[in-house]
């Protein structure tokens, strides 16, 4: 449709920032998944904590590290940046472990956590979604240690 | 819940949601159009909400988990509100993109209700 004339003029402006571009999508996403795992761990512990209480509390603490990644990604600094690293690390290698435990012994995770069968109960966007993170976290370095880490 | 209002709701979200993602890609700031989408997304999920809370006093039970039910409920009509406020605070088609993403998500949840309320819940 349009010509294409306007490419890339916001990328530079804002240095500081990780909101930019595409990665206001990746940020939205995230505070979507973040919205979704925070309900079905609400659900979960309310309605039946005692059926499950390890599938529960991991899903409880996943609801939770998705809300810092979300956080994380928006804020500027370099302490966030590496919160971010860390949370989403987190979630990679949660959903790696978790869904491959999953497959491997059904039984030890007979209920559903986000992470089960690599996120498959949403569209496998948990297993994707860290990756995306990554990649954009790895292009959006904070610029200088003008803001010395605490 | 009523069935057909949740089909016909669950179109307009999905319907919404594809023409924003289309109209942020094609580089379209958040318009009245997309605002009015999603507009019409929240306003059909209030209804819902309505809907929800009468429905047992007239017989018309969820086979599934009602708190689960609610939770997805509330969970989509924060959605559109704070996709919709994003879109106000900032006008790039990122904006118009995040509308679609927030329709799309309210089309799955709805999904999800409706399988909660009519068929015997997860």
């Amino acid at each position: 449709m349009s010509q294409g004339t306007k490419k890339n003029r916001v990328t530079k402006k804002s240095r500081g920032t990780r909101v930019t571009g595409i990665g206001r999508l990746l940020i939205a996403v995230y505070g979507v998944l973040a919205l979704a795992a925070t309900g079905r761990s609400f659900v979960q512990i309310v309605g039946k904590f005692d059926e499950a209480p390890l599938a529960y509390t991991l899903s409880a603490l996943a609801a939770v590290v998705y809300i810092v990644a979300t956080v994380a990604l928006m804020r500027p600094s370099t302490a966030w940046y590496r919160v971010a690293w860390i949370t989403i690390g987190f979630e990679m290698l949660g959903v790696l472990v978790i869904g491959t435990l999953s497959l491997v012994d059904p039984a030890l995770f007979p209920h559903d956590t986000v992470w089960s069968v690599y996120g498959r109960g949403y569209l496998f966007i948990p297993l994707v979604l860290p990756i995306l993170g990554m990649w954009w976290l790895s292009r959006h370095r904070p610029t200088g240690p003008s803001e010395s880490a605490s | 819940m009523i069935e057909w209002f949740t089909w016909v709701q669950l179109a307009v979200a999905v319907l919404g949601g594809l023409l924003c993602l289309a109209l942020g890609l094609a580089g379209r700031k958040p318009s009245d159009l997309t605002m009015g989408a999603t507009a019409l997304v929240e306003v059909l999920l209030i209804v819902q909400l309505i809907i929800a809370l009468i429905a047992p006093a007239v017989g018309n039970h969820p086979t599934g988990s009602l708190l689960e039910f609610y939770t997805y409920l509330i969970s989509a009509i924060l959605l559109p509100v704070g996709a919709g406020f994003w879109a106000l605070v900032e006008r790039s088609k990122w904006s118009s993109v995040i509308l679609g993403v927030a329709c799309l998500s309210v089309g799955v949840m709805l999904y999800r209700m409706l399988q909660i309320w009519t068929v015997q819940g997860a």
